[in-house]
């Protein structure tokens, strides 16, 4: 019987916001058990002291302390899970303080949420099986290369993406819009397939990531079902050649976006989220059509605009396009409301999520949004460092998937 | 009897002196008790739901986080039964701690906003002051007693 992971949490008001038992489910649904670092209530305030961070809350210097235990040594634990209610300032510094000083003492993995009473255990879940993945299988995600045959399979909320592998080299791809999430898997495969000139039956081992991961998993028995975070880190780091050492990948998806610190091509921290669909690849779908161009075409008209001379606000995707729809009425030229997208969508991601990360040079842009030049070149112009966008960035789930899934080859064959 | 709400609600020591004194103490430990008892509802650690925070928008407004406003619901009833109150300030974690400082700040505010008799100390840090804490705690009930003769 496989070991629990045992993940620390670090909460404030969670109880008291009626979400506890959704991450408790969270959490037991990745075969995983909370436990709390107990602490001495008399040395909350030495802990405290000595940590640094003046904060008024009670519950807030509980987290410190027991993160202080944690790095100590004296709570054994193999990852942390920190939470805090959205919306409060204080618990926001500790809890962001908290993650990187954890991660930098303990080189545990951790992760932050800030909750409200809506809150489900379904919003959680991909984050705790990337969390548990990172505790568990460090072994398989050390994997740098790919080897045998294999295939990735990545259901994303837009697009389902497919990808074979055979010795570490990419023979074929496919790429649909996602309607029914079998259906458009089994298309993907099939367009990859034919372009790599295999058969299903030669696939000697399939890794599936993304929303549909599980459906389209179990129903191809899959040999590797992932979420879309680890798989995503791997497959960007491995793509831009930049295994080993610090990198930050970014992944603007179609519903939403990641932000992965990753350390020798491991997840160390990340943030998951998107408060509006205004910061998501649909606001630049959306203002594509408006603008009467093919996406393809909305990152080079971007280029040559002007994000200055439009005032978007996509932190809302109804008033994103009333603005969009205003400055086209006032005169904009395309140019300008398509750079002031892309600016706007890349401002609210660097705003909402970047902040909590420690943004590492090389920073990876993966996803089909990094093949949109002025999206690229609007968060080159936020982060201030240049941005690698690697060869098949767009399939990037569908590559780390196969080539993590080459792990159980060897697997099988040891065991033959 | 006068029914006096305690705080931190959840001060043990607090709702004892006040119980010893002759009153009726309103803790959070009795909401706590009356919620897990709760039949059809599993929510632990103390059966809190999504529904209490939503109940809390009775005291604030929905960009406050929900720890404060779940915390606000489970006191609603305490405040609402309240004939008297006393508030500790920087008490110690083992008398008494409801967690957050904002929920604090809005807890005495709504508590002083109440037109009822109402008693503020600050937690004693040595033996001298402990037994000036329990002496003004003894004296406070002690008043609310022949307040309430009067009234009767």
């Amino acid at each position: 019987m496989t070991r629990k992971i045992r993940i620390a949490h670090l909460s404030c008001g969670s109880e008291y916001s009626g979400v506890q038992k959704e991450i408790q489910d969270a959490v037991e649904a990745v075969n995983a058990e909370i436990v709390f670092p107990e602490v001495d209530t008399e040395d909350i305030k030495d802990a405290v002291k000595e940590w640094g961070l003046e904060v008024a809350s009670p519950d807030l210097q509980l987290m410190i302390a027991r993160a202080k235990s944690i790095v100590d040594g004296s709570s054994p634990v193999d990852a942390v899970f920190i939470s805090t209610c959205f919306r409060c300032a204080e618990a926001a510094i500790t809890r962001s303080e908290l993650r990187r000083y954890i991660h930098e003492r303990a080189h545990l993995p951790v992760i932050s949420y800030s909750f409200t009473e809506r809150t489900t255990a379904g919003t959680l879940l991909t984050r705790m099986e990337a969390l548990v993945t990172t505790a568990l299988r460090r072994t398989l995600l050390a994997r740098e290369k790919q080897t045998g045959l294999t295939a990735g399979i990545d259901s994303g909320s837009t697009t389902t993406k497919a990808v074979i592998m055979r010795d570490n080299e990419i023979i074929g791809v496919g790429w649909v819009e996602t309607t029914e999430v079998l259906k458009s898997a089994e298309s993907a495969y099939t367009t990859a397939l034919t372009m790599a000139g295999v058969d299903k039956s030669e696939i000697q081992a399939l890794g599936t990531t993304g929303y549909g991961r599980l459906l389209i998993g179990e129903a191809m028995k899959a040999e590797l079902i992932q979420e879309e975070l680890t798989v995503n880190s791997k497959g960007a780091v491995y793509l831009a050649e930049k295994q080993k050492g610090p990198a930050t990948v970014i992944d603007i998806g179609g519903m939403d976006n990641k932000a992965i610190a990753v350390i020798d091509g491991i997840p160390g921290s990340f943030t998951m989220g998107g408060i509006c669909a205004g910061a998501s690849g649909r606001f630049l779908d959306m203002t594509a059509r408006r603008l009467g161009v093919d996406i393809s075409e909305l990152g080079p008209l971007a280029s040559k605009g002007d994000h200055n001379r439009v005032t978007m606000n996509s932190y809302c995707y109804v008033f994103g396009t009333q603005s969009l729809v205003n400055a086209l009425s006032l005169g904009a030229t395309k140019e300008d409301v398509a750079s002031a997208a892309c600016y706007s969508v890349a401002e609210q991601v660097y705003e909402q999520q970047l902040q909590e990360l420690e943004i590492v040079a090389p920073v990876i842009m993966v996803g089909g949004t990094s093949l949109i030049s002025g999206l690229v070149e609007a968060m080159q112009d936020l982060l201030r460092v240049s941005v690698i966008v690697p060869r098949y960035s767009q399939y990037i789930g569908a590559v780390g998937a196969a080539l993590l899934a080459s792990g159980f080859i060897n697997e099988q064959q040891e065991k033959a | 009897m006068v029914k006096i709400l305690v705080y931190p609600s959840n001060s043990l020591i607090l709702a004892d002196l006040v119980a010893r004194f002759g009153h009726e103490p309103l803790t959070m430990m009795r909401v706590i008790r009356r919620k897990i008892k709760e039949v059809g509802i599993d929510s632990p650690p103390i059966n809190v739901t999504p529904e209490d925070p939503k109940r809390g928008l009775k005291y604030a407004a929905v960009d406050v986080p929900s720890g404060v406003r779940g915390r606000m619901a489970l006191l609603d009833p305490l405040i609402e039964e309240a004939e008297a109150a006393i508030i500790v300030h920087e008490a110690d974690y083992s008398f008494g701690c409801m967690g957050c400082a904002r929920t604090n700040e809005l807890a005495k505010y709504v508590i002083r906003n109440k037109d009822i008799p109402r008693l503020e100390l600050v937690y004693p840090t040595n033996d001298d002051e402990a037994r000036e804490f329990v002496r003004k705690i003894r004296d406070f009930c002690k008043s609310l007693t022949s307040t309430a003769e009067v009234t009767a």
